[in-house]
């Protein structure tokens, strides 16, 4: 009964959408408060009973209900619960259901807080936000139930594939999901914003939270998913440039783009049309990565799910949704009154050249990622690879980490070439002094790997100068948030160079008692030993490692094999130390008793850490500019009463 | 500056940054673009040389071969059309084994082999490549 009543209540909420557009429509022709406040009510109890479903589908799992087909294929009784709970979004029909529930709560949140919009533009959002809910809920019901039952149930279910069952994978597909959706929120703001003819700095300030959210959890996401795919998948690398990486990376990018031009029109009510455009582009690549992932037409190493029909329903969705955007912007661009202007040399002139970088590097990861699709539909097998990605891209990120250094030195609406010169000279030193250090270090890396060293550097130095001959403790919280933010991506920056630069690799077949060297390591392996896990066994390899006269440590990598279904995954023991990763793997054995070898394969990787903790940086800097600006305009507010 | 100049400056750049984009992406789509080649396409045809290319297929059964060394493999890779004989040094991922998908990144050597670089197979167990599909017997327990 427990899975009808799931149904049940997606069918409502659905039902409650169609009202919700219906009278948000109404209520942005008439401006009536009572269809207003009831547009209102009506989002809530959507997002209360799309959330009712998605905890019964999380019930169904955790209770490992057999008679439910979904979770007969994608959960089993022996399973850790941690991954019971995780295999409710683990699969398609979960992470669908999922995705409207996120979009239905993020509605539902815009009803009950937003309270600077004009009450007409509110319903038109509302209204929009309904839409796209109810596309979601038709692709549910009719194409991907959750909640089927099958007959008769088997006694234990298939299981979770063996490489989703890891703490990282089961949560990070959630968080980027929040950031797809947190996108839809701007979305619906800015057709929101295209109905109503009401384009300013109002607006922006509304819309600006929700991007800087839904940006925070991207950005989580893409980080957690780098260092998943990075520690499971055994192979060393933190970004392959694989289709579904790019479908997340592509919103993230639009999004940062979003963020700094929200910012330029809500503080200096400039490039209006361009910021809605952004918008609506932004939700436009969550929809496209889903459609990506869960249609199945990629050849991708990670892509999950395939089942074509579902491709074209998300693509029509795609299709109405941001057509129709885009048709409505294509119409009402003319009558959005022109903004305040300003000089080229201005940090508006600076977030203008960042907004036009960024979208650039949209573009070629968007050419990089659909290219093979086209060339697939007219008969040719293509795929590209990082070559491309690298040598396109990173001459685009270069420039615009210069834009990133110079945007936070220049003074809004007008500026001169020689302060911002004087500016630059702190960064600049940097840059020669990383290049310096470099030269008599490490003479021999390549040239990417340096030039993103010194990026790096100068990045870093600049990020702090605003800073400079402030009283910190007056200074506003988001100016931190920023500094903290463009600081984590010199972080990440350096990590991401110093791994390419630095990094030393060894792999060979051992027998037991030998010693391997990589880097400054010693490791001998000691050992290989079978061992058991709740619903694997392992065998396991014990490498006592040595670097130089330091104190030995003991690291173990596994091969683990699964029975539900019967797969092998390999577990990389990875040991961190303050300047780098040991990143060790145990491959296949071959030969018994005295004589047998086994694959060892082990990396040394300098400073790699800081990728992903430069992630969390820039995550944990937008978090302070979210703090930093809803408290202030709480106080405002407050002092306006 | 005024208004209407601005605009058509701003308009110019972001029509400028348009092209230079597109220009590296093509140009980079050129010379970097790996063509995903499987055994029947090569049979009998010019081999692309020099190339960083990808090589996708069944890997045959009882075909693999492992060096002395430990660390080298020699296999098969079929499409049922053809065959191409593939060597890698390295470790093998975790789902790469005989009668399943596997891609192989390198380059074709000059007699018809192939030396790898780099090995994938698809996370999911029941991944094929996309030349196999419909060619090839599924199973899935529940369905039967």
């Amino acid at each position: 009964m427990i899975a009808e009543g799931g149904l049940a209540a997606l069918w409502i909420a659905a039902a409650l959408a169609l009202v919700q557009l219906t009278l948000g429509w109404g209520a942005a022709r008439s401006g009536s408060e009572e269809l207003i406040t009831a547009v209102r009510r009506i989002a809530i109890a959507q997002g209360v009973l799309a959330a009712l479903a998605f905890g019964i589908l999380i019930l169904l799992f955790l209770n490992s209900d057999m008679s439910v087909l979904l979770v007969a294929t994608n959960s089993h009784s022996a399973k850790p619960l941690l991954y019971k709970f995780a295999g409710a979004w683990g699969n398609h029909e979960g992470s669908m259901l999922l995705w409207v529930t996120v979009l239905a709560v993020a509605g539902a949140c815009v009803a009950l807080f937003e309270r600077r919009l004009p009450g007409k533009t509110l319903a038109a959002t509302l209204g929009a936000q309904a839409a796209m809910a109810l596309g979601f809920y038709a692709f549910i019901v009719f194409a991907s139930n959750p909640f089927l039952r099958i007959d008769p149930p088997p006694p234990d279910g298939q299981g979770l594939n063996p490489l989703l069952q890891d703490p990282g994978l089961a949560f990070h597909p959630p968080a980027l999901y929040f950031g797809y959706v947190g996108l839809s929120v701007a979305f619906s703001f800015a057709v929101g914003a295209l109905v109503m003819r009401d384009v300013g700095p109002a607006f922006a300030r509304a819309m600006r939270p929700w991007v800087l959210a839904a940006w925070i959890f991207l950005t989580i996401g893409i980080t957690a998913g780098s260092y998943w795919a990075y520690y499971e998948l055994g192979w060393g690398g933190w970004w392959f440039w694989d289709p579904v990486e790019n479908a997340s990376l592509m919103p993230w990018l639009a999004a940062t783009a979003l963020l700094h031009s929200v910012t330029v029109l809500a503080t200096r009510d400039g490039l209006r049309a361009w910021t809605l455009m952004l918008a609506l582009v932004a939700f436009a690549m969550s929809m496209l990565g889903t459609f990506l992932v869960r249609s199945g037409i990629l050849v991708s190493v990670h892509a999950f799910a395939v089942d074509p029909t579902r491709g074209s329903f998300i693509l029509a969705l795609l299709g109405i949704y941001i057509g129709g955007a885009l048709a409505l912007f294509g119409a009402r661009v003319g009558t959005i009154r022109q903004g305040s202007t300003f000089q080229l040399v201005s940090r508006e002139g600076a977030l203008v050249l960042n907004n036009l970088l960024l979208s650039v590097l949209l573009g070629i990861v968007f050419i990089g990622t659909l290219y093979p699709l086209v060339a697939q539909a007219m008969g040719q097998q293509l795929s590209i690879g990082p070559p491309f990605f690298n040598k396109a891209g990173i001459p685009v990120t270069l420039v615009l980490i210069v834009a990133t250094m110079a945007g936070p030195l220049l003074k809004w609406r007008k500026d001169k070439w020689s302060e911002l010169g004087r500016k630059m000279l702190v960064p600049a030193a940097a840059a020669i002094t990383v290049t310096v250090m470099l030269l008599v270090v490490a003479p021999g890396i390549s040239l990417n790997a340096t030039l993103g060293l010194i990026a790096a550097g100068a990045l870093a130095v600049a990020s702090l100068v605003p800073l400079w001959k402030r009283n910190l403790r007056r200074t506003p919280m988001h100016i931190y948030g920023m500094v903290v933010a463009h600081l984590g991506v010199a972080v990440s920056i350096a990590g991401m160079a110093s791994d390419a630069a630095f990094t030393q690799e060894r792999l060979a077949a051992v027998r037991v008692g030998e010693v391997v060297t990589v880097g400054p390591f010693e490791a001998k392996l000691a050992e290989v030993r079978p061992t058991l896990g709740q619903n694997w066994s392992a065998v396991e390899a014990v490498l006592i490692v040595r670097k130089g006269d330091g104190k030995p440590f003991e690291i173990n990598p596994q091969q683990r094999f699964f029975t539900d279904p019967v797969t092998t995954t390999s577990e990389a023991a990875i040991q961190t130390l303050w300047d780098g990763q040991l990143y060790t793997v145990i491959g296949a054995g071959e030969g018994s008793g005295k004589d047998a070898r086994w694959q060892i394969r082990l990396w040394w990787k300098p400073f790699v850490t800081f990728i992903w903790f430069g992630g969390f940086l820039i995550a944990f800097g937008a978090l302070l500019a979210l703090v930093g600006r809803v408290r202030r305009e709480r106080r405002s507010e407050e002092a306006y009463e | 500056m005024k208004p209407k100049h601005q605009r058509l400056a701003l308009g110019l750049a972001a029509l400028a940054a348009i092209a230079g984009a597109s220009g590296l992406a093509l140009s980079a789509l050129k010379d970097e673009a790996a063509f995903f080649y499987s055994p029947g396409d090569v049979a009998g045809k010019p081999l692309p040389l020099g190339k960083n290319v990808r090589l996708g297929g069944m890997v045959e059964a009882g075909s693999i071969v492992r060096a002395a060394d430990g660390v080298s493999i020699r296999f098969i890779v079929t499409d049922g059309k053809a065959k191409t004989p593939v060597s890698f040094r390295g470790v093998t991922p975790d789902l790469f084994k005989e009668g399943s998908g596997a891609v192989a990144e390198g380059q074709f050597q000059a007699d018809g082999s192939f030396v790898a670089d780099n090995l994938l197979a698809k996370h999911d167990e029941r991944y094929m490549p996309p030349q196999m599909e419909g060619k090839m017997h599924k199973s899935d327990s529940l369905e039967q």
